[in-house]
């Protein structure tokens, strides 16, 4: 997210909108990415990015297919670089990559002529979920400069939390992060986002609630004595939701926890658009594959990743 | 001369040694010992110095050799020629070989492997059987073989009782050691702090996403083991110190009395954590790389002497090994050929310490003042390095002697560089090319 500018992401959005309408039409596809061969490369689990990736590369006619590696087989001792060569050598045009190690698009990268999408590398970055994110905001709010977004929960292990920070940065939004010191990163000194460990103090002023899925073992590592105390701290409880105020957006990059960062009843509410955000995310996909294959567009180069 | 064997005569150099500096050529015998120090020395061969340093040869503490075990990066032999190269006599082997050197029969190896070597190998020896942190190895047994430093190096001891019990029975073993202290280096690392992360943690890991490890998880060790050293008497070796906190525990340390040494590695007074901002690994490493506030601190605690010596911690990794993501990439850099470049390059500190940090003092450490570390007088050992500290050079991790590449200087100018070394009183590099 940090490479592109304000103008691209709104070029982006543009695209998305009018992807969004192929979506919409009796048989949802177009033959803008025929002949173009996309992979997927997982190192990590992924079940709704890689299904939202797959439908988009099918509405847009390319061909797909599936490098799925376990993150074991690294450890059997085929290195990065070998992987990615030998999908290269297939001649495809695209490599969409998720990775449980932070950088892993941008080594990629290096190694390789294809174009290369980030779909979440370890704690860095999700830029299309930031960008669908970014789009569902925004049709509903328009325009996002000046709104407020707090972002809540497990901001230190979250790539979404990263990108989203500088995604609504970059549009105008003002972001506070919430919640307690173990769930932050250690140092967000230059970070476009402001801090509170007090969810209470911003709840009535925002525009946009952000949730984070707090990772259920991570209350293992002690970092929430309980998952029920974060759920009264930093929850969005059905008290806190009636204290939002009406317009504003109840949002969650899935898969959802019920009764731990949200309460099952908040998750269903009007303005709860979370499903929605995982509709708009095959639009985005779209728009961002199409750019980087298969048109002339100078989002980004070629060869540079979405990052 | 014929009674002092072949000679060589290092001819316009300037001196520089624990008793100082002066303009001296110094003539070698091929018996292994300097025969005289003069104006106008003339022997069989000679070496030109000109516009050179010759300084008792530099004394690694701190060097990773992978024999046995992972020969594809590196050997004993490989390693040597590397260091003869980058003007070092003598090396510190450490033990986190493969299997790990813990036991008489891979100490015994390692001295074999070494035996006809172009620098000096000495094996350091594992503190606990397969580093493991669990049960002492048979210290007095390795002190029989030579071994004078102890290091599970690669980890630190985490059992504060165990750590003391180790210290206790090192410092009763100098009898078997000709009263040559035995010396505990630590690898300072908290592991419930550090466990699975790859960088510091700081403005950079919290920025790039990647795990890291506070500084606290370094000071912590250091500071228990202050409070070890003082209440056993053992001598406790400082490895390759990182943060600005250290640097102040150890110089308090030392000013209170206590029986302790340390040793900065040259990447963490010349790189940053600003340096893994593109994800290379080939600036992973362990202890990983600091801030800036960190390399002033381990810069001003080389200049005044709080921190005794300069090592390498020479890692060398295969190319594929690093062809990796940040996470997954084994951390290490080589070091043996750039040291005293960037030492030269970096430290604003007259070459008077820089030595004392690259030889002699590090050879005190190791118990190796009788063959290394000078002084540069007659019967001394011919043990010397000859260097340019002017000359400037471009750094090329294919052009080094290592069977790996991974330099994070690749192509950086780096000013200073060694002409010539000598082992035992024969010149086993001339010129920047090792004749054997």
């Amino acid at each position: 997210m940090a490479d592109l500018d304000c103008g691209d992401i709104e070029q982006l959005l543009n695209l998305t909108e009018s992807f969004a309408e192929v979506s919409e039409r009796p048989i949802p596809k177009v033959p803008a990415l025929r002949g173009k061969t996309i992979a997927w490369l997982f190192y990590e689990d992924s079940t709704r990015t890689r299904l939202s990736f797959e439908t988009a590369a099918k509405r847009l006619s390319a061909d797909t297919m599936n490098f799925s590696v376990s993150s074991s087989s690294v450890k059997k001792g085929e290195s990065l670089r070998d992987t990615v060569q030998t999908i290269s050598a297939m001649g495809v045009d695209g490599i969409v990559v998720r990775h449980s190690g932070a950088g892993a698009p941008q080594r990629i990268a290096e190694w390789t002529d294809a174009s290369i999408v980030n779909a979440g590398d370890g704690w860095h970055q999700h830029p299309t979920q930031s960008l669908l994110d970014l789009y569902t905001a925004t049709r509903h709010l328009g325009s996002l400069d000046g709104r407020r977004i707090a972002i809540v929960g497990d901001i230190k292990h979250s790539r979404v939390a990263r990108s989203n920070a500088i995604g609504f940065a970059k549009m105008g939004a003002e972001v506070t992060f919430v919640a307690p010191q173990t769930l932050l990163p250690a140092n967000i000194e230059g970070w476009p986002a402001k801090v509170t460990h007090d969810l209470d103090e911003v709840i009535e002023d925002i525009d946009i609630c952000y949730l984070l899925r707090m990772q259920l073992e991570r209350q293992n590592q002690a970092v929430v004595p309980t998952l029920r105390e974060f759920h009264e701290e930093y929850g969005l409880t059905t008290a806190r939701a009636d204290r939002l105020r009406r317009d504003a957006l109840i949002m969650h990059p899935g898969p959802m926890n019920r009764g731990v960062e949200i309460s099952g009843e908040v998750a269903d509410r009007p303005n709860a658009v979370i499903t929605e955000q995982v509709t708009n995310g095959i639009a985005v996909r779209m728009a961002v594959l199409y750019l980087l294959l298969g048109s002339g567009l100078d989002l980004v180069d070629e060869r540079t990743q979405v990052a | 001369m014929s009674d002092v064997g072949t000679t060589t005569a290092i001819k316009g150099g300037t001196v520089i040694d624990q008793n100082g500096s002066r303009r001296a050529d110094v003539m070698v015998s091929d018996d292994g010992t300097i025969v005289a120090v003069g104006e106008g020395l003339d022997g069989d061969r000679t070496l030109d110095a000109t516009d050179c340093v010759v300084s008792p040869g530099f004394v690694d503490l701190h060097v990773h050799l992978r024999q046995p075990g992972k020969e594809e990066a590196e050997t004993i032999e490989t390693g040597a020629r590397g260091a003869a190269l980058g003007g070092f006599t003598s090396v510190i082997a450490m033990p986190n070989t493969t299997p790990a050197m813990d036991c008489a029969s891979v100490v015994r190896e390692v001295i074999d492997l070494a035996a006809d070597t172009i620098c000096d190998v000495r094996p350091s020896a594992a503190i606990t059987v397969g580093r493991d942190g669990e049960t002492l190895a048979p210290m007095a047994e390795l002190v029989k073989l030579g071994v004078r430093i102890f290091t599970d190096d690669g980890t630190g001891i985490q059992d504060d009782r165990l750590m003391r019990t180790a210290l206790e029975y090192a410092g009763s073993l100098s009898h078997l050691s000709g009263g040559q202290p035995i010396v505990l280096a630590q690898h300072c690392e908290v592991n419930s702090l550090s466990e699975g992360t790859y960088m510091h943690e700081g403005e950079w890991s919290s920025r790039l996403g990647i795990p890291g490890q506070p500084s606290e998880a370094e000071e912590l060790m250091v500071m228990r083991d202050i409070a070890l050293a003082r209440l056993t008497g053992t001598r406790v070796h400082f490895q390759h110190m990182s943060t600005a906190g250290s640097v102040a525990m150890i110089r308090a340390a030392k000013a209170a009395g206590l029986p302790i040494t340390a040793e900065a590695a040259t990447h963490h007074f010349c790189l940053t954590d600003a340096c893994c901002a593109d994800y290379d690994p080939i600036y992973k490493v362990h202890p990983p790389l600091r801030t800036d506030a960190d390399v002033e601190a381990v810069k001003e605690g080389l200049a005044d002497g709080t921190i005794d010596a300069i090592a390498t911690d020479h890692a060398p990794h295969t190319p594929q090994d690093k062809e990796r993501t940040f996470a997954d990439a084994p951390p290490g850099m080589l070091g043996l050929e750039t040291a005293f470049a960037l030492a030269n390059t970096h430290l604003d500190i007259p070459i008077e310490t820089l030595l004392a940090a690259m030889s002699w003092r590090p050879a005190a450490i190791a118990g190796l003042q009788a063959d290394h570390g000078g002084p540069i007088a007659v019967g001394s050992a011919a043990n010397l390095a000859i260097i340019d500290p002017n000359t400037t050079w471009t750094v090329s991790g294919d052009a080094m002697a290592s069977r790996s590449n991974n330099t994070p200087y690749e192509g950086m100018a780096l000013r200073g560089r060694t002409r010539h070394t000598i082992l035992r009183g024969e010149a086993i590099v001339i010129d920047g090319e090792a004749q054997r």
